[in-house]
């Protein structure tokens, strides 16, 4: 990589901040920003199936599959490093797409998003239906350590929130490399029309189940990032609300940027909580409505804010 | 013998409630190609209307019967009120946009009623349950069952042939087909292709609030009772093949015959059985049971 | 062809839109006093349990609360407040999953700065909850939830709660069943299809082979959590030939089920045992046929003791909401006096000063306190898991009213498993008191 892309700047500067920053932050915000960057790993790895013009409404199963992956680790086996967590989630996740990839890359639209929902639902049944696993109740994670150092409350929190930041660089760099192979390139083509890709000597299927390995794997990861930091795992996060929200906070971010996923996870996690702290009653109507009003004004999500306003400058 | 025939007659009860909940969103995207989230909000007005309008009747002692025609009534307001206001009102500035705006818009739609639900109603559950009783019951196959699930049936059979018929047999019908192939030809030939949608998605949400209003009855009216159906009217609808009417129909006794079987035969995969059939469904025919052809683009 | 730019129509939607939000803020705001103690109480506000369990657990804590700072309202509880500072109340809504109640938590402890948290009724929201408040150290009471395991798998200093664990009411349940029917032969059960479903069944059936050694489970059905439509399961059940139908369904399930199984007879068939039938009797009223068996998760409401304390509490909540109170209601106070006695038994041990957060743990271990529904003994789990009696009745409609007959009541240590044997473990053993 010669030339790092500005909107990587964009992301990498504030991240960097971020954690020189971190120790002398309030903790809750420390939760809130790893958190969000959790559900940002899945949310991009959505936006890159929006790019294709694919939606899964199923990716709580790969969230919801890394959790337990990184969960299992540490109830079965005791293994608590934080960085073998975060690879066997991912992993888990990218395995298992990899074999559903066969039959899912042949779908297209609602198709392929009711298919992914109907195995993410699959495993919700699957998970609320095994007692040793906790059924509906889900079970706790261990504390993370880092390389076998154990860590307290305090310093525990800011490791995490440390590892989740350098690991979107990392995300962040990799997609960004991804999308400028020939492969990655393919995606708007494919959008716009298959035909013509296959005609250009192609595979749109082995495209297509490349990127959805690689989604896979980024909620692999941001499920186990979830779990940890969140402390506990349960079936929920294979239910379809929960990949409806992904999607959600996926078109509220926009596709224009590998930053994106993140910074609209960012807002959608602070606007929730606030709503639930100032409007305990009504909190669901007061998201509907903030976005009802993303999606008027800003149709190409969040991030048109900042291409409009460099187009402007 | 006798508990494979109950199995069916739960299985066809379970269906003719399944179709009359996914028909209207099976309607909406067929036309519209909006898959309507707020389909579950409507639903539960329906449910809520209902049982105030009902309740109303009864504690004003007027004729018993006359509830059934609350029950209709309800779900003819709520049609008329907020088919106009969402389409209207929201999505008709949304037109041309990405399928997945517009299914975020209804998504907030359905977010903002789930909240208004409970400032109108309050969080306690209502019940309605005279109009399920009052019909009596007959003895089948050796197990009592309420006339009121006849009821379900004939008001199923009624929605899905009177659909039928307008869309295949009226000027109006064949116009909408027109819209459904090609909305831009239609417009240049003179059809007024708005008018149809607002029709449309109020008829849709109209049938929502029917698969409401008629469950109301025999269920405890309770907020997030919407939740469930639209997953529940989005399998089925997909599994017949999304617009396809015929689809909807043949979806729903699908799931409601394995559904009944799973809970006759083997209760431990009720959980599951909606979403299993859904995945065998699309392993054979990727676009649902009746699909209909899409134009190659080149 | 229709994305023609409507301006005015914009301009309208933004207006709509920032209305709604603003409705939506104003509408819970709540009065901002300026109180020492305060305390976050989540509980649902939204979604299908808010109606049964959220609101009622709210209002007792609101009427509590209330009547605290006034001082001198609730018999046996005469200090204002918590020893005299007054208690401000959070409220935060608990639907949405443990992701996001973790989320609240840490807001509430961390960025409200709450000195203790009383909340949660969901099981897995406690389980999540009960390792976060260990590490920031925050005391925090579960005034509810079902499952036993959070102090049998684990142990905590800061967490207690205040209500028993859910194998007091399948044990509760199937001592009734047998008392009522000794030559039982056939039972089943329809329960929801999740952690607290499947862990009720279970208990109860583990329950029944000790007590009916001959009696057989005929079927188990689980039910979609919510789902509404039980027709199928009506006709398995009526065809099962079960003499005693068991069920934990809350809610709006077990008014559904009651709805749809009434009319089909099955009420008649069978004797079914609603263990958490307390909380809708009220709503269903003599909708609810005779001979149904209902439990109420504690000697609450009905069958909670003529006390002045509990005559106070159900007159004054009656006054307010104009319902009487239910369980949930019951229990949240539990956990507000329970707080409010070991708030004061460590002031008094402390000279009278504010006691610190350590004082009042302290103080909370193993305390008993009075309460409407009787006295409360933190007798479980290292002293932080309370364990109480339970009463069962049955239904009987005398002149259109619903009344409950034949209430039995069983004492704690007749449901409740001793201190250090696993629940499990103790329905197996044949309810044995020592190891």
């Amino acid at each position: 990589m010669k030339r790092i892309d500005r909107t990587l700047l964009v992301l990498i500067l504030p991240l960097a901040i971020l954690m020189a920053a971190g120790p002398f932050l309030p903790q809750w915000v420390l939760f809130l920003v790893t958190l969000s960057i959790g559900k940002g790993f899945v949310v991009l790895g959505l936006m890159l199936l929006l790019r294709t013009g694919l939606v899964s409404f199923g990716q709580g199963l790969f969230y919801c599959l890394g959790a337990y992956a990184a969960g299992a680790l540490g109830k079965v086996l005791g293994i608590s490093d934080v960085f073998l967590l975060l690879v066997s989630g991912a992993a888990a996740a990218a395995l298992l797409a990899y074999i559903l990839g066969f039959l899912v890359a042949q779908y297209r639209d609602i198709f392929f998003a009711m298919l992914s929902m109907a195995f993410s639902m699959i495993l919700y049944g699957l998970l609320v239906k095994t007692a040793a696993l906790g059924s509906s109740d889900g079970f706790n994670v261990p504390v993370p350590t880092l390389f076998g150092a154990k860590l307290v409350e305090a310093s525990t929190r800011y490791m995490v929130f440390a590892v989740a930041c350098a690991a979107t660089i990392l995300v962040a760099l990799g997609v960004h490399w991804y999308q400028k192979t020939t492969l990655g390139s393919l995606s708007p083509a494919i959008k716009d029309n298959e035909l013509r890709v296959e005609y250009m000597g192609a595979s749109v299927r082995h495209a297509i189940h490349v990127k959805f390995v690689i989604a896979a794997a980024l909620a692999g990861l941001g499920g186990a990032l979830t779990g940890m930091t969140v402390g506990h795992i349960d079936p929920e996060m294979a239910y379809w609300t929960t990949s409806g929200e992904f999607v959600f906070v996926t078109i509220l971010s926009g596709t224009g940027s590998v930053v994106a996923p993140f910074l609209g996870s960012l807002i959608f996690e602070t606007i929730r909580s606030y709503a639930y702290e100032y409007s305990p009653n009504t909190w669901q109507m007061v998201l509907g409505a903030s976005m009802l009003l993303v999606i008027v004004f800003l149709p190409l999500g969040m991030w048109s804010i900042f291409t409009a306003r460099r187009k402007r400058a | 013998m006798i508990e494979l025939l109950s199995t069916v007659v739960d299985g066809i009860i379970y269906s003719s409630w399944l179709f009359i909940v996914a028909v209207g969103l099976t309607l909406i995207y067929g036309v519209m190609k909006i898959l309507n989230i707020a389909h579950g909000s409507l639903y539960a007005l329906g449910a809520y209307m209902a049982a105030s309008l009902a309740g109303y009747w009864l504690a004003h002692g007027y004729p018993p019967l006359g509830s059934y025609g609350m029950l209709a009534l309800s779900a003819v307001l709520v049609g008329l009120v907020m088919g106009p206001l969402i389409e209207r009102g929201l999505l008709r500035f949304m037109y041309g946009k990405d399928e997945v705006v517009l299914l975020l818009a209804t998504y907030s739609v359905f977010l903002i009623l789930e909240d208004a639900i409970k400032l109108i109603w309050g969080v306690d559950s209502l019940s309605i349950a005279e109009p399920y009783g009052m019909l009596g019951s007959v003895d089948f196959a050796g197990l009592t069952y309420p006339v009121y699930s006849v009821l379900l049936l004939a008001i199923s059979a009624v929605v899905g042939v009177a659909l039928a018929w307008v869309l295949q047999r009226t000027r109006q019908g064949k116009l909408l087909i027109a819209v459904i192939h090609d909305s831009e030809m239609s417009a240049v030939m003179g059809i007024r292709v708005p008018r149809f949608y607002l029709v449309t998605f109020t008829v849709g949400a109209m049938l929502a609030a029917v698969g409401g209003a008629f469950t109301a009855p025999m269920v405890s009216v309770v907020p997030g009772m919407g939740v469930e159906v639209i997953v529940l009217a989005f399998a089925v609808a997909v599994i017949g093949g999304l617009g396809s009417l015929k689809g909807a129909a043949l979806g729903a006794l699908m799931v409601g015959l394995v559904r009944s079987a799973a809970v006759h035969f083997l209760p431990q995969v009720e959980l599951f059985s909606i979403y299993l059939v859904m995945v065998l469904v699309l392993l054979f025919r990727p676009k649902g049971l009746f699909s209909s052809a899409e134009a190659r683009k080149i | 062809m229709m994305q023609k730019r409507s301006g005015s129509g914009r301009i309208l939607f933004v207006a709509f839109a920032t209305v709604l939000i603003a409705v939506g803020f104003t509408l819970s705001a709540h009065a901002a006093d300026q109180k020492p103690i305060k305390i976050g109480i989540v509980s649902f506000l939204s979604g299908p349990p808010a109606g049964p369990f959220g609101v009622p657990a709210r209002n007792g804590a609101e009427i509590l609360a209330e009547a605290l700072n006034e001082g001198g309202k609730v018999p046996g509880y005469g200090t204002k407040g918590l020893g005299g500072a007054p208690i401000e109340v959070v409220y935060i809504d608990e639907a949405g999953g443990t992701t996001k109640q973790v989320t609240e938590y840490r807001n509430l402890v961390q960025r409200q700065d709450v000195d203790l948290v009383i909340g949660y009724i969901s099981s897995g929201d406690t389980l999540a909850i009960a390792p976060v408040a260990e590490g920031l150290k925050k005391l925090t009471v579960f005034f509810d939830s079902g499952t036993p395991r959070i102090f049998e798998d684990a142990s905590y200093k800061y967490v207690f709660r205040t209500g028993s664990h859910s194998t007091m009411d399948s044990v509760g349940a199937a001592l009734y069943v047998t008392e009522m029917k000794p030559n039982i032969k056939k039972y089943a059960g329809i329960n929801q299809n999740y952690a607290w479903g499947q862990d009720s069944w279970s208990d109860f059936e583990a329950a029944m082979k000790i007590l009916a050694p001959k009696a057989k489970a005929v079927t188990s059905q689980m039910t979609k959590l919510m789902s509404g439509q039980f027709g199928a399961e009506i006709s398995v059940l009526l065809s099962s030939g079960a003499e005693v139908i068991h069920s934990s369904f809350w809610g709006g399930d077990t008014e559904s089920f009651v709805l749809q199984a009434a009319p089909r007879g099955l009420f008649k068939k069978s004797t079914v045992v609603l263990t958490c039938g307390e909380h809708i009797m009220y709503r269903l009223g003599n909708q609810i046929p005779d001979g149904t068996v209902l439990g109420g998760k504690g000697t609450v409401g009905i069958f909670a003791p003529n006390t002045e304390l509990n005559r106070w509490f159900q007159k004054a909540y009656t006054a307010r909401y104009d319902v009487p109170p239910t369980y949930p209601s019951y229990r949240m106070v539990q956990a507000v006096l329970g707080v409010k006695a070991a708030y004061e038994k460590a002031m008094a041990a402390n000279k009278g000063m504010t006691p610190t957060q350590d004082q009042v743990i302290a103080s909370f271990e193993h305390l008993s306190f009075d309460t409407p529904s009787g006295i409360v003994e933190m007798g479980l789990g290292k002293g932080h898991q309370a364990v109480t009696g339970i009463s069962y009745g049955t239904t009987k409609v005398v002149k259109g009213k619903l009344t409950i007959t034949n209430i039995k009541t069983y004492p704690k240590e007749k449901v409740n498993p001793p201190e250090g044997v696993l629940s499990k473990d103790w329905i197996e053993s044949g309810f044995k008191r020592t190891k």
